[in-house]
C-alpha cells in the first residue's frame, strides 16, 4: 500500500530528478540558459556601468593567494619563454585594431601602471583580497586604435586543458574601457608567477574568477564571438556550460 | 462566540496567495537543490571578506549526495544554471506578492498577533493542543495559531529577504554600485555563510511545514492551497 508519505517524498525525489531531464528539451534549456541575459540586462539597468569594485587596504590582504586552474602551461613554447623571463614573449594586439601591436614586457611596463587592491571571487565560492599591478586594457586598446566596430575583446591564453584546447575569454566594452580592468603583471609586490598567470593575465574585477584569463598571449578586438570556440566567449562557456557574464 | 461545526467547507486562501505558494514552492526546492550542488564546489564557510583553502574556516559542510542535488550529478556550471534562474522567480514572485498583500491587507487579518495570543496561558494552551495534533481553533478555524503566524512571518519577512539579500550579495557587478550590502553583512564570505544559514532555515521550515501538513490532513490541506476551499476538521 502506498502511503502518503511515501507520495510526497517519492514526488519530491522524481522532482529532482526532472530536472535532469528538462534539460534534454531545447526550448526548456534555452529558457534556462535566459537567466544569464536577464541578470546581465538588469545589472546593467540598474547599476552605474562605471562603478569601481572596492578597493582595499594593505592590510586586509589575504595572508596567502591561492593557485586556481592551471597553474603551469606547461607547453614546450611556454617554457622556453619562461625560461628566459619572458623577455622573447610578446603581447599580440589585433582583430579590430588600426595599429596591430606585439608589446614586450618592457613595453607594457613603461606604460602609466594602475595598483589596484581587489577581492578575486571564484566561481566555486572563496575569495581572495591581492594587489594587482599593470596597465589598463583601456591603455592598451588607444595605443592599438581600436575600431569603433568592436564589440568585444577576446584573450588568447598560452594554457591548455586536458582535452588540448586553449583557455580563452572574452569581455565586452563596457568592462574594456573600465578603469580598474588592467592586464596586470604583478601581484602583491611581485612579478606575476607562473602559478597566478605569468607574465600577463586579465583583471576584471567585477566579474567572477574564470573570466580573468592568465597566461595572456594575443588581444583580439571583435564585432561578435560567433567563430571563436564555439562561439559562446570563453574555454568554460564553450564546454562547461558557464555563463558568459560573470558578474553574479 | 460559537463553533463552526466540522465539515464545514470554509474559503481558507485567496488566489494570490495559492499562485504564490505554488511558484514559490517549485523556486525553494529548485533553488534549495541547486544551492546544495554549488556548495558541493567549495565545503568551507568563512566570516569576513575573504576566505579560501589557507584561511580559517567556521565550518566545513558535509558534501551533499547526487540525489539532493540539481543537477544529481557534480555540475557546478549546470546547478548555477538553476539557482540564478529561480533566484529570479523566488525574488520577484515574493515581491509581487509584498505588494499584493500589503495593499488587500492580507498580512494585517493573517498575521497579526491579537491582543492576549502573547499571554503565557494562551501560548502555553497553542502549545499543548500543537502536541494533540490540533492546529486549529474550533472558534475561528479559518485563523492561523500563534506558532503558523510566528513561522510564517519569519520566513516571509525574515529567512526569504535574508536569502536574497546576501544572494545579491554575492554578486561582485552589483557589488560595485551596492557596497553597503557587504558592509551591513560584514563582507562577501560573512554573506555567503549568512545565505547558507538562511537557506538551511528555509529548509527546516519546508520539513516541518510538509509534517505538519500531512499531520493536520494532507488532502484536506492540499485541496485549501489548490481551490482555496478547506474543510473544517474534526
Amino acid at each position: 500500500m502506498i502511503r502518503r508519505r511515501d507520495l510526497v517524498v517519492g514526488g519530491g525525489a522524481l522532482m529532482l530528478g526532472g530536472c535532469d531531464r528538462v534539460l534534454e528539451v531545447p526550448a526548456a534549456k534555452r529558457l534556462l540558459f535566459s537567466g544569464e541575459n536577464f541578470h546581465r540586462g538588469l545589472h546593467r539597468a540598474i547599476t552605474d556601468r562605471s562603478a569601481l569594485a572596492r578597493e582595499y587596504a594593505a592590510e586586509d590582504l589575504s595572508p596567502v593567494f591561492r593557485v586556481n586552474g592551471n597553474n603551469n602551461p606547461g607547453t614546450p613554447e611556454y617554457q622556453a619563454l619562461a625560461a628566459n623571463g619572458f623577455v622573447d614573449w610578446r603581447l599580440q594586439v589585433g582583430g579590430l585594431v588600426d595599429r596591430p601591436l606585439a608589446l614586450s614586457l618592457a613595453q607594457l611596463r613603461s606604460m602609466p601602471l594602475r595598483e589596484q587592491i581587489t577581492r578575486h571571487d571564484c566561481v566555486e565560492g572563496w575569495s581572495a583580497i591581492g594587489r594587482w599591478t599593470g596597465p589598463m586594457l583601456g591603455t592598451i586598446l588607444h595605443a592599438a586604435s581600436v575600431r569603433r566596430s568592436a564589440n568585444y575583446v577576446v584573450f588568447r591564453c598560452a594554457d591548455r586543458y586536458p582535452n588540448g584546447r586553449n583557455y580563452y575569454e572574452s569581455i565586452d566594452m563596457v568592462d574594456a574601457w573600465h578603469p580598474q580592468t588592467i592586464v596586470a603583471l604583478g601581484l602583491n609586490g611581485r612579478l606575476l608567477d607562473i602559478g597566478h598567470g605569468a607574465p600577463a593575465r586579465l583583471r576584471v574585477e567585477r566579474q567572477l574568477g574564470y573570466k580573468h584569463a592568465k597566461y595572456l598571449m594575443g588581444i583580439d578586438a571583435v564585432a561578435s564571438l560567433d567563430g571563436i570556440g564555439l562561439g559562446r566567449g570563453g574555454f568554460w562557456e564553450d564546454h562547461y556550460d558557464y555563463d558568459w557574464y560573470a558578474g553574479i | 462566540m460559537s463553533e463552526v461545526p466540522p465539515g464545514t467547507i470554509v474559503k481558507r486562501h485567496r488566489l494570490a496567495t495559492r499562485v504564490w505558494h505554488w511558484v514559490n514552492a517549485v523556486a525553494v526546492i529548485v533553488l534549495l537543490g541547486s544551492g546544495l550542488g554549488i556548495s558541493n564546489a567549495h565545503r568551507r564557510l568563512y566570516w569576513g571578506e575573504y576566505g579560501a583553502n589557507f584561511d580559517a574556516a567556521w565550518a566545513e559542510v558535509p558534501r551533499f549526495p547526487d540525489w539532493v542535488t540539481i543537477p544529481g550529478y557534480y555540475s557546478l556550471a549546470l546547478s548555477r544554471r538553476w539557482h540564478l534562474f529561480f533566484a529570479v522567480v523566488l525574488g520577484f514572485g515574493l515581491l509581487a506578492y509584498m505588494v499584493v498583500s500589503l495593499l488587500n491587507r492580507h498580512f494585517q487579518r493573517k498575521l497579526a498577533i491579537r491582543r492576549g495570543e502573547l499571554s503565557r496561558r494562551h501560548i502555553w494552551a497553542d502549545f499543548r493542543a500543537h502536541l494533540d495534533f490540533r492546529f486549529h481553533d474550533p472558534e475561528a478555524p479559518d485563523q492561523y495559531n500563534l506558532f503558523q503566524k510566528l513561522s510564517y512571518a519569519l520566513v516571509l519577512f525574515v529567512l526569504l529577504p535574508l536569502a536574497i539579500l546576501t544572494g545579491m550579495a554575492l554578486s561582485p557587478w552589483l557589488n560595485a554600485t551596492f557596497p553597503w550590502i557587504l558592509d551591513l553583512l560584514g563582507g562577501r564570505q560573512s554573506a555567503r555563510s549568512i545565505h547558507f544559514i538562511a537557506s538551511g532555515l528555509i529548509a527546516l521550515f519546508t520539513v516541518v511545514h510538509l509534517t505538519l501538513v500531512i499531520l493536520a490532513g494532507t488532502w484536506n490541506e492540499l485541496r485549501s492551497m489548490v481551490t482555496g476551499r478547506w474543510k473544517v476538521p474534526e
